[in-house]
């Protein structure tokens, strides 16, 4: 028509719709495809009632409280909205007299058999069915027949408690058991009105996650024994935290009464933990509330320890760092202002003998390896994994690759010497034994399949330590052998405390790790040990060694939150506060920092291990630059490792990732040969539940702690000719102990497993740190 | 009591053997646990879990949906009477009543030779031939007191053993799927009738 149109072409952009157009209560909306019905709803504004129905489990339709209507063909229809896939052109309506009428009626029927025990139920006052009946019940009951009765709660587990009667039957923790946690130990039995959750006759619900049930269920029917007629949720007050147990760094909910720590909920992070906990995280809060939690500070008077003050105890400390050799171990139990304070004392003092782990990670090179976050990992075509078992050591991370498994996003390809909780989620679990492990896995990368498979997508390696009877080499040398074979390859480290990627990064790393230390120590050549939450004699691979070097330093100096058998032997013990005492934050370990949170006051006299820092400073006329958390976060953020926390990132629910240098692995002669036939290769790990202060100090937990066997696969067990459940002599070139073998055919052949830390004998006295692999002998009495 | 015997660990094996997964043969195993034994006992669920790889849980939550499995030992011969509103109307709980007087038990309840289990049914679709009882889940038609009597004679004297195999017996012949297996569930088989 005009010149200006033949000018002026517009180019109109192809536009895909990525969305669906529904309405919801009269208004448009636009909702992802595949989302629920439900889920929609609530994006759009209308809350639809629930029990059942978990964002982050499959839905059933079970408890048809989420009744809503969809106009279809023939006129409006009643759908269950969690089993409703959204539709183009969709209208919903979710407040109709006809859906209020079915939420009176599945409500009123619902509480046909439900106790009215309110007041004395501790989900009152924040119980999904208590709330939802008030919101959306029908106000009073028709049913005045005799209501079910059962035996009031009986314990399902060590820490869970059922009350059936209370139950609605929402299958929302048979189906956490079952497809989050893997451990289908509960199941509805019986039938009718007689329906029941329930575990097998005298078969408890022993599932690591058990806590999370009590967390989801949407009436008082499951309660967890530490908090059971604890507190009322009206007097409950609430921070979000981070929990630090492992290093997965699960985001928290950390609730207190009266100044008292009470409970932790799983707070629902999509990067890290997806609402869950597992048990020793979610309960070990009771140690905080310990008896013999240290309140002030204790000095040497002759062989023992006696109560001191703070001026005299830190004028000690500042003495006795002011000369001869120092070295610093631990500040991975810590936060990042804890473990920044001291490494810049240290710096300052020229302290340059620091390591924040006990020998039993990864040297600190892998940091700097291209890193991937969890959500990565959980995303890959292809996981390799070379680590301890994630299900004892970090359970949240186990949870998360195990969905990757079953959800078929990912292909798990694992090398261990024992069968792992990740074993059976497999596509490949390929045996190995310590020392062969390298060339384990250059064998199965050169293999057709796996080739393959490898070339599919992209590949994570998340590894670490397997075994504390082995050197740290040889999981290098396998990283390595990885990494050379996918170079695009990404890591995840695992590390097994809460904040050594966080110590490392504040600078509490140095090139003289733990076993030097200790070494170095032992031999006379250290003049003060500084032990940062730290326990060598407990958490030390090689027990003698940690023994001789903690004798032989003049001054060992401890700041920890109870006395361990190495603080007993201290010159100066520190009372230091828990978590849930401080503020801060702490890295997990794929370089997220997140908040920790200050919830309760501090015991006794303890303090903050940053506070120590400082005060140590000031009365060696040291100037530090800061004085409180604040300060020192603003210290850290001109740094380059924690400058991503300037926007104040690390505030917020997912936090903030940090990127350390990359650096390089450092190049291993990890070689190992063959044992002899007699001997077996001795693999010593952690379970879940151990002596660590966590559980022995948490009432609810100490129960649990297994003692300790020597496990051997039954055809080994049979060429020596031992019987399953005897006693042995094991020896290795450290000690020889009695202890009782079981036949256990997940451990592999020409391989003996032990627990560390585990109640009855000692693993640790078994294990020669500088060996590069450890060999035992197993004989009868 | 027990586990599945070797007998029938074999023949386990090939009723799994029978589906694509294992666990779909949990029902299938029940029955011949309760066939061994007259009962699914606690080892036998145990067995069955550990032969299809699911948990306790998981068997046991099946198992006792199903009001035919016992977990309890229970008679020789089961004997249920319907009550349901038919055979209510035409003397069901009047037989029930006599039922209990003649074996001295009420309903729920074994006598103490452990031949006889009495039991309080719904429905048994037999309606039309009300009241209608089973044995051991083989039907009686239009039963009188006096057919009840005569019944209970019959089954002490062994005079129906042709007729009705003890409780948790599920066939005479059992159906097989290759030669291989036919010796070892005749060799379960003989031991079911020897019991």
């Amino acid at each position: 028509m005009s010149d200006v149109n033949d000018t002026e072409v517009q180019e109109t952009p192809v536009v895909v719709k990525t969305t669906l157009s529904i309405t919801v209560d009269g208004r448009a909306h636009e909702a992802e495809p595949g989302q629920l019905l439900i889920d929609a709803c609530e994006d759009a504004g209308s809350y639809v009632p629930r029990f059942c129905y978990h964002p982050r489990m499959e839905p059933v339709g079970m408890c048809r409280q989420c009744l809503v209507e969809v106009e279809g063909p023939r006129g409006p229809m009643m759908v269950v909205s969690c089993m409703t896939p959204v539709a183009e052109g969709q209208v919903a309506r979710t407040e109709t007299p006809s859906v209020k009428r079915a939420q009176e009626g599945v409500l009123e029927l619902l509480l046909a058999n439900h106790p009215l025990d309110c007041p004395v139920c501790d989900k009152g006052g924040e119980c999904p069915l208590q709330d939802q009946a008030f919101s959306h019940g029908p106000g009073e009951s028709r049913f005045v027949e005799e209501k079910r009765h059962y035996e009031k709660p009986i314990p399902i587990s060590d820490l869970v408690f059922l009350d059936r009667e209370r139950c609605i039957l929402c299958d929302r923790c048979t189906r956490f058991a079952d497809e989050v946690a893997g451990d289908p130990l509960i199941s509805f039995t019986q039938r009718g009105n007689n329906t029941q959750v329930n575990t097998f006759p005298d078969e408890p619900f022993a599932s690591y996650f058990s806590g999370n049930t009590v967390q989801i269920c949407p009436v008082g029917a499951l309660t967890a024994k530490p908090y059971r007629f604890k507190a009322r949720p009206w007097d409950l007050e609430q921070r979000e935290s981070t929990c630090t147990t492992c290093s997965v760094g699960c985001r928290t909910v950390i609730q207190s009464s009266r100044d008292e720590l009470l409970r932790y909920q799983g707070s629902d992070s999509d990067a890290v933990n997806w609402g869950w906990l597992c048990d020793k995280g979610r309960f070990n809060f009771e140690n905080v509330n310990s008896e013999d939690r240290l309140e002030q500070p204790l000095m040497r008077d002759g062989s023992n320890l006696v109560p001191s003050t703070w001026s005299q105890a830190s004028a000690a400390v500042a003495e006795a760092l002011k000369t001869g050799t120092t070295a610093i171990l631990g500040g991975a139990r810590g936060t990042n202002e804890d473990a920044f304070a001291w490494a810049r004392l240290a710096d300052a003092l020229g302290i340059q003998m620091r390591d924040p782990q006990l020998s039993d990670g990864l040297p600190t090179e892998v940091f700097g390896l291209p890193s991937a976050s969890i959500e990565e990992a959980a995303n890959a075509t292809t996981i390799i994994v070379i680590a301890p078992d994630l299900k004892e050591e970090l359970p949240v991370l186990y949870l998360r690759l195990r969905d990757a498994a079953e959800k078929r996003r990912s292909r798990i390809l694992e090398f261990t010497a024992v069968s792992t909780g990740l074993t059976k989620y497999s596509w490949k679990s390929v045996p190995t034994e310590p020392g062969l492990q390298a060339s384990t896995v250059r064998n199965t990368l050169g293999e057709a399949t796996v080739r393959e498979q490898l070339g599919k997508g992209n590949v994570v390696v998340v590894v670490g330590r397997a075994s504390l009877a082995e050197s740290a080499d040889h999981t290098v040398a396998a990283l390595s052998a990885v990494l050379a074979e996918v170079p695009g390859a990404k890591v995840l480290p695992v590390v097994r405390r809460g904040n050594v990627r966080g110590a490392v990064a504040a600078g509490l790393g140095s090139n003289t790790n733990a076993t030097e230390i200790l070494t170095a120590a032992a031999a006379g050549k250290l003049d003060t040990l500084v032990l940062l939450g730290a326990d060598p004699i407990a958490d030390f691979p090689d027990t003698d060694l940690a023994r001789r070097a903690i004798s032989a330093v003049r001054n060992v100096i401890s700041l920890d939150t109870f006395l361990t058998e190495s603080t007993a032997r201290a010159s100066v013990v520190l009372p230091a506060s828990a978590y849930g005492e401080k503020e801060g934050t702490t890295t997990n370990l794929e370089g997220r920092v997140t908040s920790v949170a200050q919830k309760v006051t501090a015991r006794g006299t303890s303090r903050a291990d940053w506070m120590v820092a400082v005060d140590i400073a000031r009365r060696l006329n040291v100037d530090l630059g800061f004085d409180s958390v604040e300060s020192i976060q603003r210290a850290m953020i001109a740094t380059t490792v924690f400058a991503p926390m300037a926007d104040g990132g690390a505030n917020t629910r997912e936090g903030v990732l940090i990127d350390q240098p990359a650096m390089s692995l450092p190049t291993v002669s990890a070689t190992a040969g063959t044992h002899s036939s007699y001997d077996l290769r001795l693999v010593v790990s952690r379970r879940m539940y151990d002596q660590g202060a966590s559980t022995a100090h948490s009432p609810s937990l100490v129960g649990l702690a297994q003692r300790n066997v020597l496990r051997v696969n039954s055809a080994d067990l049979a060429r020596i000719g031992v019987a399953s459940g005897t006693s042995v002599r094991a020896t290795s070139s450290k000690a020889s102990v009695s202890v009782t073998v079981e036949a256990d055919d997940s451990v592999g052949r020409g391989v003996a497993h032990l627990t560390f830390n585990a109640p009855g004998i000692n693993a640790g006295d078994l294990i020669d740190v500088n060996a590069s692999v450890n060999d035992i002998k197993v004989e009868t009495l | 009591m027990s586990r599945f015997n070797d007998s029938n660990v074999t023949l386990a094996k090939e009723i799994i053997g029978r589906f694509p997964r294992p666990k779909s043969a949990v029902i299938p195993l029940l029955h011949l646990a309760q066939e061994q034994d007259g009962y699914v006992t606690r080892d036998a669920m145990s067995h069955i879990a550990e032969l299809v790889n699911v948990t306790t849980a998981e068997v046991y939550g099946t198992a006792t949906f199903y009001e035919m499995f016992k977990f309890e030992p229970i008679g020789k011969y089961c004997v249920n009477v319907c009550t349901n509103i038919a055979c209510q109307l035409v003397g069901g709980w009047e037989l029930l009543e006599h039922a209990e007087e003649k074996l001295g038990i009420k309903a729920g309840s074994t006598t103490e030779d452990g031949l006889f289990t009495i039991e309080d049914v719904e429905c048994i679709a037999a309606c039309t031939e009300a009241p209608a009882i089973q044995v051991n889940y083989r039907y009686r038609y239009k039963v009188t007191a006096e057919n009840l009597d005569q019944l209970i004679d019959d089954l002490r004297a062994g005079r129906l053993a042709d007729e009705i195999p003890p409780h948790g017996t599920l066939a005479r012949v059992r159906q097989r799927t290759t030669d291989t297996w036919a010796n070892t569930g005749i060799e379960a088989q003989a031991k079911v009738d020897a019991r």
